[in-house]
């Protein structure tokens, strides 16, 4: 690696002198960093700057305040930790099930098991209760609501839907990179399976499953929209308190000190995530794949269980909040007599309707117009703030070895706190619709800049100078060589960005003017609002949201690079 | 004593093996020569137990394997690249086969330092996998093989990641080992100069099917068929057609390199297709020659390696003019 990145900085030189002589490459690169490090500097280290002004305060820092945070914290670990717990229960055989067997539908259901994982949380968060809610399918075609499940125990549910991915694609991966001849050699040696498993597979998959519940442990630690809208504000983790404390207690004061306690909480977590994954060798020839079919009855046993387990388990929420917006099971507000029980549109046709009587001024379809102005928006933005970032970073200097980490540093702070910190600094501005969408691009820049940057770096540089060299001016360069490769990543970006800033919750539940809603918070609102009408249009809001967020998903893996953009 | 009876293998609707038979007797050693793809890793595998034969039986001593897991084999297992546990040190890699078995913690520690002495790695207990040679890490595959006091042990290319020179001596210790511990071994290779050098039999496998099984001299003398001396690199292979008996055992053919006399105690008709090996080596009393123009010479160390125009190829103890004519005799054998 020494010696390339020389040779190609001299080779950007020289085109970059011969195509733009009176520019001096290390000012073309401070006008590369400009935008979007203005950017960050104003939407996120001046917000967060106000956060700890604001924490690191004596009225803040009262004995009272402190208890409460340590009681949230604790509730907060024990959440995450058995949700996480739960995650490896059901995703350790999943990682196994699929590296080493083959069976009917298995890209179907590794596809399956992938989707909850770029789902909106107020998609899962409604899929479950669409489900196992008070109003679920469930309650109702058991006809009594003696099949009630817990609240605490739909939100682990939910974490395990949304994590499990993880660990199959963690686990998995190391499971089948493992050498075979290892477990080969120790069952000759007298291991039997369960030795083997004990003694040699376990161990030497260690730090991959240590790698990936970490990683679960830290979407659940900041877990927001599952709590809220399956548990309410008496599950109060770090996350959701953080909200409750800003947006109902109008104490921003303890909603920051929350926040910084949450931001340390899983900037520790991610540096043991940083060294971990840096300890998962990956060998450097792939192994053929060691998949087979099952052969004993074991085997037979194990993978039709699991095939079944993750089947239900993924099929049944994904499908029923379709089906639940489809079908009236109980008289709504003020409907007394005939009522029409099943097969119904209502609730989609009562999202055009403006009532007097509903929680919001406008007809509620208009969550979904503001919600595709504000990630159109977001795509503008992001790309724009993106795009020379991307530049910049596709042929790094010294600079930018500083700067990559310093543009991902949004990713490790959590949606709600970002926008407690917009709240703080820009009080002022709240009545503007425009806080949502540079919420939003705060989130969706490193998404952008880390789709962008592959493709940039792919384009050789002796395209550049082939087309150069046969007449093309520096334009027609970019227009015949630059443009036509970019075009892909830049598509898949702008979908990323779309599709964060559509399923976006924390930051928009605190930044979004009651006028002008988007999806995920008309569908929050109408879940705690009472009466089967509003569940119904919750539902039908949430299945909207699902059928863009799975068009935008297949979009983005039709035009993606292949190896871009993983975890 | 380990036999194998009449094993059959597919593999994705391929033959891999077709009716394998042979016998390792105490204390001795075979080899299985064979090029990739003929089969010979599946043999060992099935042997090991960690794959099973469409049809046909592995028995040891008498009694039937064929549904024994592996590990209730007590066979010892040494691969290529290994197969070492990254996780474990040197002391508890070698020493995982006795814990497996419940063996007391005393025993297991004395046990280890034998063996360690035994592939000359003592003092290496503590090390850490990742900190060895190639050559160290094949010994501690052994001692580790060695630890179970396996019944049989087999290799699976286990020199085939070194250099050539710490081959030849690992070779020479591995042999020593062999014959010390008395142990019957298997021993897969596709380098014909590690199995001539190690084994008491070698077994050519060909498109699944032992096509010559015999002891090295015997097998280097009389190839037997074309495919092995061309494997073996015996000389140059070539086909001959019978003309007239001169003797009782003895034959005029007629090939591309000229006519030949041939002596041959098999009974050939006139016409007949025959496989025939020139050695490369000039012989002086043969009666029979070859005649060419030299078109290349290859210095090989003690002699030349002499190419003629026809593509017969000899080895000369001095080194003609490119361009010369020249007649070499040889000696000429019949493969059939």
């Amino acid at each position: 690696m020494a010696g390339k990145p020389n040779h190609k900085a001299t080779e950007t030189q020289r085109i970059s002198n011969f195509s733009a002589p009176s520019v001096a490459p290390w000012l073309k690169r401070i006008f590369l960093w400009l935008p979007p490090l203005a950017f960050l500097t104003i939407a996120f280290f001046w917000p967060l700057a106000r956060i700890l002004t604001l924490t690191f305060n004596i009225n803040t820092l009262s004995s009272e305040n402190i208890q409460l945070a340590f009681r949230v914290l604790g509730f907060t670990f024990y959440q995450a930790a058995l949700s996480t717990l739960l995650t490896l229960a059901l995703g350790l055989p999943s990682a196994v099930l699929f590296a080493r067997y083959e069976f009917h539908g298995k890209s179907f259901l590794r596809a399956l098991t992938a989707v909850p994982f770029m789902l909106p949380t107020v998609v899962v968060a409604a899929s479950f209760n669409s489900l196992l809610g008070q109003r679920g399918l469930l309650n109702n075609i058991l006809h009594s609501s003696a099949f009630t499940v817990h609240p605490f125990v739909a939100i682990l549910l939910a974490h395990i839907f949304y994590n499990t991915t993880i660990l199959i694609r963690i686990v998995g991966t190391a499971l089948s990179n493992l050498d075979p001849k290892l477990e080969q050699t120790a069952r000759s040696l007298g291991a039997d399976t369960f030795h083997v498993w004990w003694n040699v597979t376990l161990p030497l998959l260690r730090p991959a499953i240590f790698a990936a519940c970490l990683l679960v442990f830290l979407f659940d630690f900041t877990s927001f929209g599952v709590i809220l809208l399956l548990g309410g504000s008496r599950f109060a983790t770090l996350e959701v308190e953080i909200y409750n404390q800003a947006a109902r207690n109008l104490n921003l004061a303890l909603a920051a000190l929350l926040a910084i306690i949450q931001l340390v909480c899983t900037l520790i977590f991610s540096i043991f995530y940083t060294r971990l994954t840096a300890r998962l060798v990956t060998p450097l020839t792939p192994r053929t794949a060691q998949n087979r079919r099952a052969k004993t009855l074991r085997e037979k046993i194990f993978v039709t269980t699991f095939v079944l387990v993750l089947s239900v388990f993924f099929l049944l929420p994904l499908s029923s909040l379709p089906i639940r917006s489809l079908f009236r099971f109980e008289a709504d507000r003020g409907q007394r007599g005939e009522v029409q029980y099943g097969f119904t549109t209502d609730y989609y046709k009562e999202l055009f309707i403006n009532r007097r009587d509903s929680v919001f001024y406008v007809p509620p379809i208009q969550a979904t117009v503001n919600s595709l102005a504000y990630a159109s928006a977001t795509v503008i933005i992001s790309l724009l703030l993106g795009f020379p970032a991307a530049f910049a970073l596709a042929r790094p200097t010294r600079l930018e070895k500083i700067l990559d980490p310093l543009i991902m540093l949004p990713l490790g702070s959590s949606a709600v706190m970002l926008g407690l910190g917009f709240i703080i600094s820009f009080g002022r501005w709240l009545t503007s619709p425009w806080l949502v969408p540079f919420a939003h691009t705060l989130i969706a820049l490193p998404f952008v800049i880390r789709t962008l940057q592959p493709a940039i770096t792919s384009i050789p540089q002796r395209l550049r100078q082939a087309a150069s060299s046969l007449g093309a001016s520096p334009r027609e360069v970019w227009k015949s060589i630059d443009l036509p490769i970019l075009r892909r990543a830049t598509l898949a970006a702008a979908t990323f960005a779309f599709t964060i800033s559509l399923g976006e919750f924390g930051a928009t539940l605190l930044l979004a003017r009651p006028e002008y809603p988007t999806i995920p918070v008309a569908i929050e609102r109408f879940l705690s609002q009472p009466g089967g009408l509003n569940y119904g249009q919750a539902m039908a809001m949430a299945t909207i949201l699902m059928m863009l967020t799975v068009i935008s998903i297949l979009i983005i893996e039709k035009f993606r690079l292949p190896n871009a953009g993983e975890f | 004593m380990l036999e194998v009876r009449n094993i059959f293998k597919t593999y994705d609707d391929k033959l891999l093996l077709k009716n394998i038979s042979f016998t390792v007797a105490e204390g001795e050693t075979i080899c299985l020569l064979g090029a990739s793809g003929s089969g010979k890793s599946t043999l060992l595998r099935i042997i090991a137990g960690l794959e099973t034969p469409d049809s046909g039986l592995i028995l040891f001593n008498g009694h039937d394997l064929t549904s024994t897991p592996p590990h209730l084999r007590d066979f010892g297992l040494v691969f290529q690249d290994y197969s070492l546990f990254p996780h474990l040190n040197v002391n508890d890699n070698v020493a995982f086969g006795l814990k497996m078995r419940r063996v007391g913690q005393s025993e297991i520690s004395q046990r280890v330092t034998n063996l360690l002495n035994l592939v000359n790695l003592k003092g290496f207990g503590q090390r850490k996998i990742t900190d060895l040679s190639g050559g160290e890490q094949q010994r501690v595959a052994l001692a580790r093989a060695l630890a179970i006091r396996p019944r049989l042990l087999m290799f699976d290319e286990p020199l085939g990641a070194l250099d050539r020179t710490l081959r030849e001596g690992l070779l020479n210790e591995l042999r020593s080992i062999l014959h010390q511990t008395n142990i019957p071994a298997v021993y897969v290779t596709h380098d014909q100069e590690e199995a001539f050098a190690i084994a008491d039999r070698i077994l050519i496998l060909h498109n699944g099917e032992i096509v010559r099984d015999g002891t090295p001299v015997d097998v280097w003398a009389n190839p037997g068929s074309a495919y092995v001396a061309r494997f073996l690199g015996l000389g140059n292979v070539f086909e001959g057609e019978v003309g007239a008996r001169k003797k009782d055992n003895e034959w005029i053919v007629k090939s591309k390199y000229g006519d030949f006399t041939i002596r041959c105690n098999h009974k050939h008709a006139r016409r007949e297709k025959i496989p025939l090996l020139a050695r490369p080596s000039a012989a002086e009393q043969e009666a029979n020659s070859v005649r060419g123009v030299v078109t290349d010479v290859v210095f090989q160390q003690d002699r030349f390696k002499v190419t003629l125009n026809n593509g017969f190829y000899v080895y000369l103890n001095e080194a003609p003019k490119l361009g010369r004519k020249v007649s070499v005799r040889v000696k000429v054998e019949c493969l059939a």
